[in-house]
C-alpha cells in the first residue's frame, strides 16, 4: 500500500532532523500525536501541530510523558497511527509504557532525539547514550525495534520504516535521534506518495465469535482490531492468553513472554539495516550508528588513505542487534572499533557477538559533542598494530 | 437493600443466573472481589445504565487502570482496555479523540485515580475531554493490601498509617468542579438505584462527568477500623447518607464516621474538547482547517 | 580526491535572524546549486537573546563531519560574536562584518575583513530586522560562492510571501554594496575586482 497523499510533503527540502522526522510521521500515516515538551526533540510536534489541523488528525499536547505515551495507544486502539517524541528525562518517563506497547503489542512510535544524561544532563547538546535504555528500559522481558538515522533524510526514511516496522513486528519502534542529527539541516528529498511504502495494520478478517485478539498466526504475530468493531475485545497489561484474558501462571508467561522477543527474530540478522563498506579486505572494522557515523566514516577515509584496510559496519537497525553478521566478521577481521557517545553501551553487544575471536575497542565519549575524527583514526591505528 | 428488577429487551441466555450476564464476560467468572466489597455493586448499576441508556455496546469502551476496580474493565463485555497505574484516563484520552464516535467510560479506583493518576484526572477535567469517570472510593489501596490512599480519612488506620492517618483527604468531588468538570455526583453502594440514574444520566450528558461512588472494603478498610462488615457498613451509608443535590461541594468533604453528602453536584454546560478545536481552527485556518480524521480508513 | 569544502560561520545577537541567514546560504548550494549543505546551530538558553550562531558546510562531496571548528568565512554581526570567533577563523580566511556594531582587531594572519552597514541599509528599508538578509546578499557577492540567482530564491523561499519583496530588497541593497566594495577595491589595486575566490580545503 502506498502513502496516502493528504500528509506527503513532496519535494525537496532543507529541513533538520526534527523537521524531516515530523514529515515522516504524516508519510506514514500517522494522524495522531500526543506528546510533552522537551528539547531538543520539541520540533518534532512543533511541525506537527502546525502541519495536523490542515491534514486532518490530532495532535495534543499531555501533561506530562507518562500521559503523552498512553494516550497514543489509546489513539492506536480506537484505529490510528499515533507516536510521541520526547528526550533523555522524558524517556525515562516513558518506559512504563514502552512496555505496555510491548506486553499488549501495540504499534507505536516512540522518537527519542538523545542528549546527553544522566538526569537533566546536557538538554542541547548530543549523546547516545540512551541505547541500552531504549533495549531494556522497561521492566521484564521484551523486544522492540530501535533505528538509528544519521542525516535528516535518514529521519525521514526511517520514520516511515519505523511505522511499518512497528504495524508488521505489532511492537513499540524506536527512532534513536541524537541531538547532533535532530538540529542538523540538510537537503531532504521527500518522494511522491505513491512512491513510499505504507505497511496497513494487520486488522484480522475474521468474525467476532472466531477471533482470539493473541492468538498468534504463522509469524507469530496475532492479528488486530481496533475498538467499536463489535469484537469487544479484552486488552490487559496482565499476562494474558489467547482471548487476552488474565492468565497469571508460569505456562502463559513462558509461552507469552518468549513470543514477544521471538517474533522478532528475522529482523534480527537476515533484515536487519545496515550500511557496510570496504569488508572484504578489512583487517579492522569500525562499528557505529547515528552522527557517530559520519565522525567515524571521516576517520575511514583518513585511515585509507594511511593504507590501512579498514571497514565500515554501520548499524541502522540497532535492535534487534545483528548478532550473526558480527560474530560472522569476528571470524575474519583483527578488531572492531566501536565509536559511540556514550561510555560504552553497544560496544558490549559487540563483544557478545564477537565472543573473544576479535579484540573489541570502545572509543568513549561522554557526550555534548561528537569525536574529532582522530580519535577515531587512533582507535583504528591501535587496532591493527 | 433494594431489589432490582431489570426491564430486559435483550434475550437472556435460558441458563443464566442473572439479567446482566449478557453486559459480563461470564468465561472470566468468578471475580476476584472479596465478599462484602462494593465494586460489584457498582458493575450492577452499570449495567442498568447501559440497559436503560439503550447504548449501542459495541460503540461503548471502558477503561481502567491498576486497582481492585481496575478489573472492572476486564469484567465488562464490551471493548475494554486495563492499562497501567493511574493512567486510564491519558488513555481513554487518546482512544476518545482518535475514534470520537465511542464513549469512553474510565471506571477505576480512588489511588489509581486521584495519587497516581491525579495529574491525568485534573487535566482531562480542565480540557472538557468527553470521558466518563466512575471512581469507586473505598478510602484505601485494596489490591495492595489496604494501604493509605489520597482518600484515607483522618484517624483511620491502615497498613501504612499504623497509627492512624493525619494527612488532609482529597475532597474528589469539590477537586472535580474546581478541575471544571460538566458533570459531578457522589453516592454510595446503598444509594443503588441513584448510582444507576446517575450513570444513565452521564451516558447521555457531553463533556468531562465524573461520578465518585463510596464502597466498602470490609477486608481491609472496615475491619482494620472495627467498622463491621459489608452489611454494617450498608446500614452505616444508610444512617449517614443525605441527600443534597446541588450542595456545595467544598462542604462535602468525607470523614471517618461524620455524614456522607450525596447527590448531584455539578451539572453544567461548558464546551467540549471537539468543539473548542474545530471553533478556533476554523477561526484561525478557516477553509484550510481539515477537521481531524484520525482513523485511517484504509489501513 | 580533492573535494571543495567551504565551513562558514554566521555569528550575531539572538534575534538578529543569525539562523535564517544560514539557512538560506544552506538552501541556496543543496536545493538551487546540486550541491551538498550541513547547517547545524547552537541552542539553548544562550541562543535566547544572548548570542548566536550558526554553521555552514558547503561542499560538491556529501558531508561527513558536521561541526565547524576554524571556518572558511566568518560572517559577524555582533562584536561580542566578533570578539569570540575572529580568532577561530582560518589562517587566509574572510570576515564579514557589521561594519558599524563590530570593530575587529583580533584575527589570524591572512584574513580578509570586509564590512557593511547592514543595520542602516536595513532601516533605509524601513525595516532592521531584515539586516541579516542585507548581509547575506553581502556575503554572496563578496565571497562569490553561490550564484546570485540561487541566493535569490533561497531568500524567497524562506520567508513569508508576504515578506518576500522586502527581503529581495534587502539582498539587492547588501549585493550591490558588496559589489560596489569589490570593484573599489579592485581599483584601488587590493585585488583585481573578481569576488574572492572559493575556498578549498581538505
Amino acid at each position: 500500500m502506498h502513502a496516502d497523499p493528504k500528509g506527503v510533503l513532496t519535494g525537496v527540502h532543507f529541513l533538520d532532523g526534527d523537521h524531516a522526522c515530523c514529515e515522516g510521521t504524516l508519510a506514514a500515516g500517522a494522524r495522531f500525536s500526543a506528546g510533552y515538551p522537551i528539547t531538543p526533540s520539541t520540533e518534532v510536534v512543533e511541525r506537527f501541530a502546525s502541519r495536523i489541523p490542515t491534514v486532518g488528525g490530532i495532535f495534543i499536547q499531555m501533561e506530562d510523558e507518562l500521559a503523552a505515551s498512553i494516550a497514543i495507544q489509546g489513539a492506536v486502539w480506537g484505529g490510528a497511527k499515533a507516536f510521541t517524541v520526547t528526550s533523555g528525562p522524558g524517556f525515562s518517563l516513558m518506559m512504563e509504557h514502552l512496555g505496555y506497547a510491548a506486553m499488549t503489542e501495540t504499534p507505536c512510535v516512540f522518537v527519542n532525539v538523545q542528549r546527553g544524561g544522566p538526569s537533566t544532563g546536557l538538554p542541547t547538546l548530543p549523546a547516545q547514550a540512551d541505547m541500552m535504555q531504549a533495549r531494556w528500559g522497561s521492566h521484564g522481558d521484551y523486544g522492540i525495534i530501535a533505528l538509528c538515522p544519521n542525516s535528516p533524510q535518514e529521519c525521514f526514511d526511517l520514520t516511515v520504516t519505523a511505522f511499518n516496522l512497528a504495524e508488521e513486528f505489532r511492537v513499540p519502534v524506536m527512532m534513536m535521534l541524537d541531538e547532533c542529527v535532530g538540529h542538523m539541516t540538510e537537503k531532504v528529498v521527500i518522494p511522491e506518495a505513491e512512491r513510499i511504502q505504507v505497511t496497513p495494520r494487520r486488522y484480522t478478517k475474521r468474525q467476532p465469535a472466531d477471533f482470539r485478539l493473541y492468538e498468534p498466526l504463522a509469524d507469530q504475530v496475532p492479528d488486530m482490531v481496533r475498538a467499536g468493531e463489535g469484537y469487544r475485545f479484552h486488552v490487559t497489561g496482565l499476562t494474558h492468553d489467547d482471548r487476552g484474558y488474565p492468565s497469571m501462571n508460569v505456562e502463559t508467561q513462558d509461552r507469552h513472554v518468549r513470543r514477544l522477543q521471538d517474533k522478532l527474530k528475522p529482523l534480527a540478522n537476515g533484515r536487519a539495516l545496515s550500511e557496510t563498506e570496504n569488508l572484504e579486505d578489512a583487517e579492522v572494522v569500525v562499528v557505529s550508528y547515528g552522527i557517530t557515523s559520519r565522525v567515524a566514516q571521516r576517520a575511514l577515509q583518513l585511515a585509507r588513505q594511511q593504507g590501512i584496510r579498514a571497514g565500515k559496519f554501520r548499524l541502522i537497525s540497532a535492535w534487534p542487534f545483528p548478532e550473526a553478521r558480527i560474530a560472522e566478521l569476528a571470524g575474519r577481521v583483527k578488531a572492531f572499533v566501536v565509536p559511540e557517545l556514550n561510555l560504552g553501551q553497544m560496544v558490549h553487544e559487540v563483544a557478545r557477538a564477537a565472543a573473544g575471536k576479535a579484540k573489541v575497542m570502545p572509543v568513549t565519549h561522554a557526550g555534548g559533542g561528537v569525536h574529532p575524527p582522530e580519535t577515531i583514526l587512533n582507535a583504528i591505528v591501535e587496532a591493527v598494530r | 437493600m433494594n431489589e432490582t428488577t431489570l426491564e430486559v429487551p435483550y434475550e437472556i441466555p435460558v441458563d443464566a443466573h442473572n439479567p446482566v450476564e449478557p453486559f459480563l464476560r461470564m468465561d472470566r467468572m468468578p471475580h476476584i472481589w472479596c465478599p462484602g466489597c462494593g465494586i460489584g455493586t457498582t458493575v450492577n448499576c452499570f449495567t442498568r445504565a447501559l440497559l436503560d441508556s439503550k447504548a449501542d455496546l459495541d460503540k461503548v469502551a471502558i477503561v481502567s487502570g491498576i486497582g481492585c476496580t481496575g478489573r472492572v474493565a476486564g469484567y465488562a463485555s464490551l471493548d475494554s482496555f486495563h492499562t497501567t497505574h493511574g493512567r486510564a484516563i491519558p488513555f481513554a484520552t487518546g482512544l476518545k479523540l482518535a475514534n470520537p464516535e465511542l464513549q469512553v467510560v474510565v471506571y477505576s479506583g480512588d489511588g489509581d485515580l486521584f495519587a497516581i493518576g491525579g495529574n491525568h484526572f485534573i487535566h482531562a477535567a480542565r480540557r472538557n475531554m468527553d470521558l466518563k469517570v466512575i471512581c469507586v472510593n473505598n478510602l484505601t489501596y485494596a489490591m495492595t493490601g489496604g494501604q493509605t490512599a489520597p482518600t484515607t480519612p483522618s484517624h483511620v488506620i491502615s497498613a501504612t498509617s499504623p497509627y492512624g492517618v493525619f494527612e488532609p483527604a482529597f475532597n474528589l468531588v469539590a477537586l472535580a468542579e474546581a478541575a471544571g468538570a460538566s458533570y459531578v455526583a457522589r453516592w454510595t453502594t446503598y444509594h443503588v438505584k441513584q448510582l444507576a440514574r446517575s450513570m444513565e444520566e452521564v451516558l447521555k450528558k457531553k463533556g468531562f462527568c465524573f461520578i465518585e461512588v463510596l464502597s466498602p472494603c470490609p477486608t481491609l478498610y472496615q475491619r482494620r477500623n472495627k467498622m463491621g462488615d459489608g452489611l454494617d457498613t450498608m446500614k452505616f451509608y444508610k444512617q449517614a447518607s443525605k441527600v443534597r443535590h446541588g450542595a456545595p461541594t467544598s462542604e462535602c468533604a468525607l470523614t471517618k464516621s461524620g455524614e456522607i453528602v450525596v447527590g448531584k453536584f455539578v451539572d453544567r454546560d461548558r464546551p467540549g474538547y471537539f468543539e473548542l478545536l474545530n471553533a478556533q481552527m476554523t477561526e484561525t485556518l478557516g477553509e484550510r482547517y481539515a477537521e481531524p480524521e484520525v482513523v485511517c480508513g484504509n489501513c | 580526491m580533492r573535494q571543495l569544502l567551504t565551513e562558514i560561520r554566521i555569528a550575531g545577537f539572538g534575534g538578529q535572524g543569525v539562523i535564517l541567514a544560514a539557512a538560506v546560504i544552506g538552501k541556496a548550494a543543496a536545493l538551487f546549486e546540486g550541491g551538498y549543505a550541513t547547517m547545524t546551530q547552537s541552542f539553548g538558553p544562550e541562543a535566547r537573546g544572548g548570542s548566536s550562531s550558526a554553521q555552514v558546510i558547503l561542499s560538491s562531496e556529501p558531508i561527513l563531519y558536521p561541526y565547524v571548528a576554524h571556518p572558511d568565512v566568518l560572517v559577524v554581526m555582533s562584536q561580542e560574536a566578533a570578539t569570540r570567533f575572529a580568532p577561530e577563523l582560518k589562517p587566509g580566511g574572510i570576515l564579514i562584518t557589521e561594519r558599524e556594531l563590530v570593530r575587529v582587531d583580533n584575527y589570524p594572519p591572512g584574513v580578509r575583513v570586509y564590512g557593511v552597514p547592514a543595520t542602516r541599509l536595513a532601516e533605509e528599508l524601513g525595516r532592521k530586522v531584515v539586516l541579516n538578509i542585507v548581509m547575506t546578499g553581502f556575503f554572496g557577492a563578496i565571497t562569490g560562492l553561490l550564484e546570485a540567482e540561487s541566493l535569490r530564491r533561497a531568500v524567497a523561499d524562506s520567508v513569508p510571501p508576504a515578506m518576500q519583496k522586502l527581503n529581495l530588497q534587502a539582498f539587492e541593497k547588501g549585493y550591490e554594496y558588496g559589489s560596489n566594495l569589490m570593484l573599489q577595491m579592485g581599483a584601488n589595486g587590493n585585488g583585481n575586482g573578481d569576488p574572492v575566490l572559493a575556498l578549498e580545503s581538505a
